[in-house]
């Protein structure tokens, strides 16, 4: 008996010595970092655990990057002595062409194409030079790839230098020679200082899109040039140190990103389901239940999209332009020129050549349901000049399975259109004959709509419109997320303009609420008459103890 | 007046126990409820939002026991509605109160509750309250709908019902609450729950009617 007792005792002292074990183990082996973290997080950087990058080659000791160069296109072809292919894939792409797909009608979309928006409003079919600053070739010519505007490591002027070491490489003087040898040895420099593109590669025209730093996305600006986590986890050089392509894949040179006319992608995939996705997608690292698992914030990415939390705001270092008014532009000082005026920000405000605009920091998004594709007007599509007219609007609604509420920059303007045909007009801005030197609308319009092969009638008015940007940059710290009530609110709510849906807390229940509450009142009302009665005639009910 | 009082043992302990987990629960849900809807800042919504789905789950989880309890106890009987006496009932309420009568329905072990709260009690345990506990329920489970088959149903609805559910409870509160003092002093029928001992007026006899309701346990009295 006593013998039993003890392996009893025995055993289940060895039971909850296990026990323990077992519970012990796993906490002290789990990494801190883990334990209370999101498991969205932590798939995450695993996910980007591998942040060196390999590399086979040092660019500095290839003999083809040693020679003289004279001109920009010896550098690209230095380049295909090696990367043959490289030039005919980026002749294919719509950084080259500035081309994408042809729309419904059959026009063709694109900046060098129909496209059109409301800020420089079109590129005239490339016929505008000073659009063609961002084109990735040497100076504003379009003969061969300057491959170094997405490679370089070191940004010099090229135009400027190859100029100078012409002009030096006449001279016979020793000065002079001595100058040009400096020149070409700047040039080599830069040639062999090469590699994956970095921010501000991309950054050089995507943070400056349309003629200035923050003008276009009110997310890309060149305070991600360097930023820190707290103005994008991601790219944060004291964080994550994201450079565009660690999420922006790229094969055969075509870069995934675009979402107009033809998204780049349709199908939000984890790496668990396809490790070759074009990594442009949270979800793709962080899974589409990031967070903890008891977390509500799990019950919402089905239908909103993880930006609209985790980007409060945009625009949060540099100011970005939120509206611009062309119809204001042609107003000259008291000595009869053009002029600029500074406004909020050290912005101008006012610009003779360009008309009125508003700056602003810290924006609030706007909220819209987005399946991933944005429909953008053409030059070419009939307009009704009565409303506002939507240049570009995300897609999808709250029936759709794929969209889900996204936050967007809308940039909002007011542009000529044709008052006989009733489309938007695409006026000729820069060079000799264009509207910011002559500031005559009518010859600006009438050479802009020939760039492209569109008719003017030769009248025109001006006309609201809109062009959205989806926010998906400036990736806020997670102790910054929008809370639920700025969204779940009746007064002021983020998505106040979403219908069509209950949201608890924005919405009320109507009648049931007025009637709920007359309840309640009738109730408190009817209970304190009766106990008013009951003290009067001195009875309360209460016997006994009285 | 002056009748002679003696004290019976009229809640049993489970019974007073789930009456004020019940209370706690429905008051920590009334509060974060309105706060969720609207009506109030207190919690902050998040809070009120988890606090809101935690307790509501505990509810509907002790709800199963007391359904359990009243069943196997064969309390249910309690809960049988009548008519019987009704109008006695309202007219002391109405008038008699204020007249000093007696109440014409002093509390017994095998009756408790006179007709109105049989009434009332009843549409509050067998409907109000599972229907705020349904929709409460679906209304937590909104992500789930289309895999348990519920996807016609809109959130709209769910929260018109579970709001309009709400203010019901919220109204019956008011109304209990007052009720409690009403009993031989203020505070006689909180502490009965609080106890379980009610003193009642002696050699009131208990209607054969009402000991109908269990004349399996209490046919002998």
């Amino acid at each position: 008996m006593k013998r039993i007792n003890a392996r009893c005792s025995l055993q289940s002292l060895a039971i909850v010595l296990a026990t323990i074990w077992m519970g012990i183990v796993p906490a002290v082996f789990a990494s801190p970092a883990q334990k209370d973290q999101a498991p969205g997080r932590t798939m995450a950087q695993q996910a980007t655990r591998e942040k060196g990058i390999w590399n086979t080659t040092d660019h500095a000791k290839h003999e083809a990057l040693k020679k003289t160069f004279l001109s920009g296109p010896e550098v690209t072809q230095a380049c295909l002595s090696c990367h043959s292919e490289a030039a005919e894939q980026f002749h294919k792409t719509i950084h080259w062409t500035w081309l994408a797909h042809k729309d419904e009608n059959g026009a063709q979309m694109g900046k060098a194409g129909l496209s059109l928006n409301n800020f420089c409003i079109s590129a005239n079919g490339n016929a505008d030079k000073g659009c063609l600053s961002c084109h990735p070739g040497w100076g504003n010519k379009t003969e061969a790839v300057n491959c170094l505007v997405c490679h370089g490591k070191k940004q010099i002027n090229w135009e400027e230098a190859f100029e100078d070491l012409n002009a030096f490489r006449m001279e016979t003087d020793e000065s002079s020679k001595e100058l040009a040898a400096e020149i070409q040895s700047e040039i080599q420099t830069a040639v062999q200082l090469v590699g994956r593109p970095t921010r501000s590669n991309c950054g050089d025209c995507h943070f400056k899109g349309g003629g200035g730093d923050g003008v276009k996305h009110g997310d890309l600006d060149t305070s991600l040039t360097k930023p820190n986590k707290a103005l994008d986890v991601h790219m944060g050089t004291d964080g994550q140190g994201f450079d565009c392509v660690r999420c922006h894949t790229t094969k055969l040179h075509n870069i995934a990103g675009r979402i107009y006319t033809a998204p780049a992608y349709t199908h939000r995939k984890s790496l668990i389901e396809d490790d070759l996705t074009p990594k442009i997608t949270c979800e793709s690292c962080h899974s589409s239940t990031p967070h903890k698992a008891s977390s509500k914030a799990n019950d919402h990415t089905d239908k909103v999209a993880c930006q609209s939390c985790h980007i409060p705001t945009f625009a949060r270092v540099n100011p970005t332009k939120m509206s611009w008014d062309w119809s204001k532009s042609g107003k000259l000082n008291e000595k009869g020129k053009p002029y600029k005026r500074k406004g909020p920000f050290g912005k101008h405000d006012y610009l003779t050549i360009k008309g009125e605009m508003k700056w602003e920091k810290n924006v609030k998004p706007e909220y819209f349901w987005f399946n991933g594709s944005i429909k953008s007007l053409t030059a070419a599509d009939p307009i009704d000049p009565r409303e506002t007219v939507a240049l570009s609007y995300p897609l999808g609604d709250r029936t759709d399975k794929n969209a889900r509420i996204f936050p967007f920059k809308v940039h909002r303007g007011i542009q000529p259109y044709d008052k006989i045909n009733k489309t938007l007009l695409t006026p000729l801005l820069s060079g000799p004959k264009g509207y910011w030197t002559t500031l005559d609308w009518q010859e600006a319009l009438a050479l802009g709509s020939e760039t492209l092969g569109l008719e003017f009638s030769g009248e025109f008015d001006f006309v609201e419109t809109t062009y959205v940007f989806p926010t998906t940059h400036m990736v806020a710290p997670k102790e910054n997320v929008v809370t639920c009530r700025e969204c779940h609110i009746d007064q002021g709510s983020r998505v106040a303009n979403l219908a069509g849906f209950y949201m608890p807390g924005r919405d009320d229940t109507g009648l049931v609420d007025t009637i709920g509450w007359l309840m309640f009142l009738g109730a408190m009302v009817g209970v304190g008459i009766h106990g008013l009665g009951r003290v009067f005639t001195q009875s309360n009910g209460n016997k006994g103890e009285k | 007046m002056g009748a002679k009082m003696k004290n019976i043992y009229l809640y049993t302990r489970y019974e007073r126990f789930w009456h004020w987990l019940q209370m706690a629960l429905i008051l920590i849900l009334l509060v974060t409820g309105f706060e969720i809807h609207n009506q109030f800042t207190f919690l902050g919504y998040e809070t009120a939002v988890k606090v809101h789905n935690y307790v509501g789950i505990t509810w509907l989880i002790a709800f199963a026991f007391f359904a359990f309890w009243i069943f196997t106890t064969g309390e249910w009987r309690q809960y049988i509605p009548t008519t019987v006496k009704m109008f006695s009932v309202i007219r002391y309420y109405t008038y008699g109160i204020f007249r000093g009568e007696s109440h014409p329905f002093p509390k017994r072990k095998e009756a408790k509750h006179n007709p109105l709260q049989r009434l009332t009690y009843l549409s509050l345990a067998a409907f109000l309250l599972p229907v705020q506990m349904a929709t409460g329920f679906l209304y937590w489970g909104y992500n789930s709908w289309q895999t348990w088959g519920l996807g016609s149903l809109t959130l709209k609805w769910i929260a018109f019902i579970h709001m309009a559910g709400a203010f019901s409870i919220l109204t019956f509160l008011v109304v209990h609450v007052y009720m409690t003092t009403t009993g031989h002093s203020l505070l006689a029928h909180i502490k009965a729950m609080i106890t379980g001992w009610e003193s009642v007026e002696e050699g009131v006899a208990i209607e054969d009617w009402e000991k109908k309701a269990d004349q399996r346990k209490y046919s002998t009295t």
